[in-house]
């Protein structure tokens, strides 16, 4: 259910790195939890970001919910698509639903990030 | 070590479950807030019909030669007009005129009444009722004693009436008679919380998933209580803990035409006299955001610096897809048309002061 390329953050964050660049989206779990979403902030290209900064916010009909940036970096492309249709995010939370990607400025930061197996299972443990 | 008082669950969880419910804890009750989705379920009540299960509700039963009176005394709308078969919206008042709960009254008999309150203040109301009755009337909490379902839309007659004994398609709004429904014993009223055509079904508990089964078989669609308050917020009907409370009087809220002046005295009587005569500090005004951004409880209303309201209830409406709320305003703010700024989570998000109800059911 989780891809295995992606990193995950316990905010339930997705990062998936292409050399420099990453692409930050909200997982499955998130999209569930928050119910259809109506409305999505981004921030704009060239807005600079530390790690675990808060990157835009998500509403849906019932809750509002922040999205955090799980490293540091530059903005370099916003996802238009899902401002317009904010059901991208609960139909492809892990695709089309995509929200920012970021030059980042240190692979550090991705340290403390899980991967597909442990996002899967702190999921399951009742802690997130 | 905290002892943790579990969660109840109503005769329907099991059906619940099946349904494939998310389900919440609401007012000490393990309740669906969802199955589909809210707007799928708001809209199949706008379109076709929905069931609820409101079994979470309480029910105060006040019976005897003085069930009347002790009802007249506690509650501002008129008992006496309350003839047999007819339920009304009314509530229970302190003595500053404010709101302990609002509720319905139905009339089963001219000594016998059966009083629905919140679940959220079920033994509270009781407690208010039963402590003042002083002899005078029988009173029971009979909550336990009946499930409660919601089947709301325009499809809604049209569902229940192959099932349903008597005939109800000439029961008036707020009319309600006791016959049954799939031959279970059932107190039937023709009222609701969607702003739609509806039903309300009081049921013995050990009928209620029979009955929720086979009216989700004749095509309603199980809806939760995230839909029931996008429903309610469109409707305009007021919430308690959000536009109704312990500090909102009937006429601040819009609720006026409850209060009954005239039928006689009754708890709180003297302070809604006075506040007649001196007019509200301030009034419910519905508003559409015009902004991004969805309005909710607690928001602050902003003019020239400073919060002049709040936000009682914010909610995105599936039916006008946009964001729709309520806010208690000044008086002079609260006429439609009104361009309101509203403080949420830090940022300024411009709203216009809109005429209630949002929605009105096509007639």
């Amino acid at each position: 259910m989780y891809p295995t390329e992606y990193l995950y953050s316990r905010e339930h964050e997705w990062v998936r790195v292409d050399d420099d660049v990453c692409t930050v989206g909200i997982t499955e779990f998130a999209q569930q939890e928050l119910g259809e979403v109506v409305f999505v902030e981004l921030p704009e290209i060239g807005q600079v970001f530390d790690a675990n900064d808060e990157l835009g916010t998500i509403e849906s009909v019932k809750a509002v919910a922040e999205v955090y940036t799980p490293v540091a970096g530059e903005i370099v492309e916003v996802n238009d698509a899902v401002v317009d249709d904010p059901e991208l995010l609960n139909e492809d939370p892990h695709g089309e639903g995509w929200l920012v990607k970021l030059r980042f400025s240190s692979a550090a930061d991705l340290k403390s990030l899980m991967n597909a197996e442990q996002y899967e299972e702190f999921v399951q443990s009742g802690e997130a | 070590m905290t002892e943790v008082a579990s969660l109840r669950r109503t005769p329907l969880y099991e059906c619940h479950l099946e349904a494939g419910a998310k389900i919440v804890d609401f007012a000490g009750w393990e309740m669906p807030v969802q199955y589909a989705g809210v707007i799928e379920e708001h809209r199949a009540v706008r379109g076709a019909a929905g069931l609820f299960d409101v079994s979470h509700m309480g029910e105060v039963r006040v019976r005897g030669a003085g069930a009347e009176a002790l009802l007249q005394r506690l509650t501002p709308n008129d008992v006496s007009k309350l003839v047999r078969g007819r339920a009304h919206y009314s509530g229970l008042l302190t003595e500053r005129g404010t709101y302990v709960d609002d509720l319905l009254v139905y009339r089963l008999a001219p000594e016998d009444f059966l009083v629905v309150v919140n679940a959220s203040n079920a033994g509270r109301d009781f407690d208010w009722i039963a402590s003042r009755a002083a002899g005078e009337a029988a009173v029971t909490d009979e909550s336990d004693r009946w499930a409660l379902l919601a089947l709301q839309g325009p499809k809604a007659l049209e569902m229940l009436a192959p099932l349903v004994a008597p005939q109800v398609s000439a029961l008036k709004y707020y009319g309600f008679v006791q016959g049954t429904v799939d031959g279970a014993a059932a107190l039937i009223s023709r009222t609701g919380y969607t702003g739609e055509d509806g039903f309300e079904i009081y049921l013995a508990p050990e009928d209620a998933p029979r009955v929720w089964r086979r009216l989700i078989a004749a095509g309603a669609a199980p809806a939760g209580l995230g839909a029931r308050d996008t429903l309610r917020l469109e409707a305009a009907m007021a919430l308690y803990g959000h536009e109704i409370d312990d500090t909102t009087t009937p006429f601040e809220a819009g609720l006026g035409w409850v209060v009954k002046l005239d039928k006689g005295d009754f708890l709180g009587r003297d302070a809604l006299v006075s506040q007649q005569a001196e007019g509200t500090p301030r009034k419910l005004a519905g508003f559409a955001v015009e902004g991004r951004g969805i309005a909710r409880q607690g928001h602050g209303v902003v003019s020239d610096g400073g919060a002049v309201g709040a936000v009682t209830s914010g909610t995105w409406s599936p039916t006008f897809e946009k964001a729709i709320g309520m806010a208690y305003v000044p008086p002079g703010m609260a006429k439609p048309g009104t361009s309101l700024t509203l403080d949420v989570r830090g940022k300024p998000v411009p709203a216009v002061v809109v005429e209630l109800p949002f929605y009105r059911r096509p007639r």
